[in-house]
């Protein structure tokens, strides 16, 4: 069988959810690739999200905020965009290409625009192969990340009770 | 006691079960930990659909909800409503987005019955450490921006006024009325369209509980629902508005000149008042004028000689020192208005504009036409003569790859009242250039068929070409429009002498800058987006700010009225309500974890994170926060934490996506 690559997708809430929304409304047809996080603002978005996707099993990260300038809070996308580009840096330091991670600007009304990188990405990640140097990132996510579910689970019973 | 989640799959009628095996995905959901129970349903968001989990909710089944079905922008708050009816905090819910995010955008229904799976999984470890959050509510300012003083902002700021609620209309031109102040006649009934705006404008002007703003922009728009606090920049019009009466006496004696003339009827059309100290219209509202500096005598020169009209001014109005004003006032709501403005068509080399004396659009044969305008209502060539024959071309810049895909919805119509018009006023002959005629709204098919009696030529087909150049004796001194008429299948020459070019609407140049500032999109189309094509028409993504008219899409003015009413009744319920609940996710800096590095302090957009010199650390003030989670990612101590939106609670949908390997 192919190889199926598995891409997570961080959205921010307010243009590229739903934008991606959008592509659905529209009945675009694109890759199933993805599966999404929504969080309020890409500025949200942490170096740890990525990678702990990358260690759980993801072949390639799309992270996707608001146009430069159309922010919903003004400018997180452009912390997001900076954090982007340091984490690209790093990557290679761990044998994981940095195309894996891709930071895309989608608007509200761009649910097509949607659908093509999604599919672009996918084949992306499907020519780069599998992402095999997983624990490598062992190095850098601490423990509490790593066994995130587990510890509160073992914690026993209502984690925030605990 | 151990997390009990409850699981509830909607099928959305065959919008979700058509293309999710949705027997499979349930047995799926019972595998998954922690999970004491999985329901299916046709329709999750029907009242029964509510019903079946918030009653498990109160039989005290479960403790934590997750619905997968449409996208959490469309029913999150229902189902939160519905987790806290059956007495759980609403933040115990969350979402799997399996229908615009799954079903809706993939074929492959074993591949979209996969992908639901892995969403349900992330949502139920998701909601496994999701917290219970404790409700926001903030008072409601009762006095409301309008923002556009069109028929749109004129129609809702009266709305509002007359319910004994405070409005602020702020206008950017130095009068209210918009578009539909250079207007003669209305379609599809004719009417004069200053008989129906006048007493509108006065009214606004004269409302005690209107405040106007004429040449005046929002500078700057900060809070949030409830609470927005607002720059207005009042340009310097030079002229005491407190003093000034409006005579006359100053513009009439105005020996300057706004536009170098030479003569050409044509020429004056779109400029309006020619002199440098001007009213904008004779009904303009508020009835002062202004100086135009570039051109006024006055300002030109460095020894200020000219000063005539201060002299003729018995009231002593005339202020030239006069600055701009910044004015700052806190409202509840805030309607945009800001309409549209018509196509450039001399982008469309083809068609002449700007290059062929008698091609016209349509705004300027609008003000040509009305009696008020610089002919006195005469509709007359380049050179004064009256035309013999007229040709109207439709769609021009809608309807068009190249320019505007969409239909500009009142072109059609207005050609057609063109046609009325100028066979009312003149001998000529006219001729439509249609590509489809589009008489939708109520009394418009029976104004087509009504001129379809009046002797003009309908000529259905896109116009290829207006030209100058001669090809035969009958076309010298002509402008020849160049047609294939698809009704006989052949290519036309129409010696012509004059052509209107029926112009679309398209979004202001300068709409992006006000969208930004209130936080709304504008859309491919250069419109703004609406919160809901259907359903929320005048609302937008951000609470508190709602749109009305031409600002949304091109409309006529029985639309632009319907929707300006619309929006400031949804503001009026806004009002009525007092207080609203605000989002619970903000953040919170964790006192033991903060070393004080003040990192976040520069990070919040809205200055909502301050150090607190006693204590050494950073504290998020929670009235101003929204949400955004810049700070919560930039802390290097880990100390900050987005409440909803934790890193532990991100981590478990990313170990959700997964763990069905
Ligand atoms: C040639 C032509 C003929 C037409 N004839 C008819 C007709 O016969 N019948 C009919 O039903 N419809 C007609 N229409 C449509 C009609 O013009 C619109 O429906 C109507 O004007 C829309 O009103 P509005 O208030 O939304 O926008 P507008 O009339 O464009 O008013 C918007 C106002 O907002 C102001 N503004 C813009 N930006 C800002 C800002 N940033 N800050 C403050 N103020 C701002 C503008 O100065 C303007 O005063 C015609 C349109 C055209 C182009
Ligand atoms: S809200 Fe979209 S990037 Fe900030």
């Amino acid at each position: 069988m192919s190889f199926e690559p598995k891409i997570v997708g961080f959205l921010c809430n307010w243009c590229s959810y739903t934008g991606a929304d959008l592509a659905g409304t529209a009945r675009i047809k694109y890759s199933p690739n993805l599966r999404s996080i929504r969080v309020m603002c890409s500025g949200r978005i942490e170096p740890t999200f990525i990678l702990k996707a990358l260690y759980e099993g993801a072949d390639g990260v799309l992270i996707a905020g608001c146009h430069p300038g159309d922010c919903h809070y003004q400018e997180g996308n452009y912390k997001a965009l900076r954090r982007h580009r340091m984490l690209r840096m790093i990557l290679p330091g761990f044998g994981i290409e940095p195309e894996r991670v891709r930071l895309e600007w989608v608007a509200a009304s761009e649910g097509e625009r949607f659908a093509t990188i999604v599919d672009e990405f996918t084949e992306e990640i499907r020519s780069l192969g599998p992402l095999k140097v997983r624990d490598s990132l062992e190095m850098v996510l601490s423990e509490d990340v790593i066994l995130n579910l587990d510890t509160a689970m073992e914690e026993g019973g209502d984690a925030n009770e605990a | 006691m151990a997390v009990r989640i409850g699981v509830y799959i909607c099928h959305c009628g065959t919008n979700i079960a058509g293309k999710v095996d949705i027997a499979k995905v349930v047995e799926f959901a019972k595998g998954l930990e922690n999970v004491s129970l999985v329901k299916d349903y046709k329709f999750m968001c029907s009242d029964p659909g509510q019903a079946l989990l918030q009653k498990d909710v109160e039989d005290g089944l479960i403790d934590r909800v997750v619905v997968a079905s449409c996208s959490p922008l469309m029913h999150e708050n229902t189902f939160r409503k519905a987790t806290e009816r059956g007495g759980l905090n609403p933040y115990l819910f969350t979402m799997a987005n399996i229908r615009e995010q799954c079903s809706w955008v993939h074929i492959d229904s074993g591949q979209t019955t996969d992908k639901a799976k892995d969403l349900i999984a992330a949502a139920v470890r998701r909601a496994f450490l999701l917290e219970p959050l404790t409700k926001r509510e903030v008072p409601i300012n009762p006095r409301t921006v309008v923002i556009g003083g069109g028929i749109a902002g004129i129609q809702a700021a009266l709305d509002l006024a007359e319910a004994g609620k405070k409005v602020v209309l702020v206008e950017r031109e130095p009068s209210i009325g918009g578009h539909m102040s250079k207007f003669d006649k209305t379609f599809p009934t004719l009417d004069c369209s200053a008989c129906i705006l006048t007493p509108r404008m006065v009214s606004v002007g004269q409302h005690a509980n209107i405040e106007l703003m004429t040449y005046s922009e929002v500078e700057e728009v900060s809070g949030f629902v409830g609470n927005f606090n607002i720059r207005v920049r009042k340009k310097a019009r030079y002229v005491d508005s407190e003093l000034c009466n409006g005579c006359g006496a100053c513009w009439e004696k105005c020996p300057g000149t706004r536009v170098p003339r030479k003569g050409n009827v044509h020429e004056k059309l779109s400029l309006g008042p020619t002199t440098p100290i001007y009213m904008p219209f004779m009904q303009a509202v508020p009835a002062i004028p202004v100086i135009d500096t570039e051109t006024c005598l006055y300002f030109k020169d460095d020894k200020h000689a000219c000063g005539l009209c201060a002299k003729e001014c018995e009231r002593g109005a005339i202020d030239y020192e006069m600055k701009d004003e910044i004015v700052e006032f806190e409202v509840g709501n805030i309607i945009i208005a800001t309409g549209f403005q018509t196509f450039d068509p001399s982008v469309i080399k083809r068609y002449g504009y700007g290059e062929i004396e008698n091609v016209m659009t349509a705004l300027e044969f609008e003000i040509m036409n009305c009696a008020s305008g610089s002919t006195g209502g005469k509709i007359l060539k380049a050179d004064g003569g009256v035309p013999g024959s007229i040709g109207i071309i439709h769609c021009v810049g809608s309807r068009d790859k190249h320019y505007h895909d969409y239909c500009s919805r009142v072109c059609c119509m207005y050609s057609l009242k063109y046609s009325h018009l100028i066979k009312e006023k003149t001998d000529a002959e006219v001729y439509e250039f249609y590509i489809d005629m589009r008489c939708f709204g109520k009394g418009y098919e029976e104004f087509y068929d009504r001129l379809l009696t009046e002797d003009v030529r309908f000529v259905r087909g896109k116009v290829a070409e207006v030209t100058d150049v001669p090809t035969c004796k009958a076309e010298e001194g002509k402008l020849i429009v160049k047609v294939e008429d698809t009704l006989i299948g052949n290519v036309r020459r129409i010696p012509l002498d004059m052509v209107i070019l029926s112009t679309g609407l398209e979004g202001h140049a300068t709409l992006r800058e006000i969208a930004k500032k209130c936080s709304v999109s504008v859309g491919q189309d250069g419109f703004l987006i609406e919160k809901h094509p259907k359903l929320g028409p005048v609302s937008t993504a951000t609470d508190g700010v709602f749109i009305a008219g031409a600002c949304q899409s091109p409309k006529d003015i029985p639309d632009t009225v319907a929707q300006a009413s619309a929006a400031s009744s949804a503001v009026l319920s806004m009002i009525t309500r007092e207080k609203i609940e605000i989002e619970s996710a903000t953040a919170e800096v964790d006192e033991d974890k903060c070393s004080g590095c003040k990192l976040c302090n520069t990070l919040c957009p809205y200055l909502a994170v301050k150090f607190d010199e006693e204590k050494g650390v950073s504290v998020v003030n929670q009235a101003l926060c929204k949400g955004c989670g810049t700070c919560v990612a930039g802390c290097p101590s880990g100390a900050i934490s987005a409440k909803h939106f934790e890193d532990r609670q991100i981590f478990a949908e990313i170990e959700g996506i997964f763990s069905g390997l």
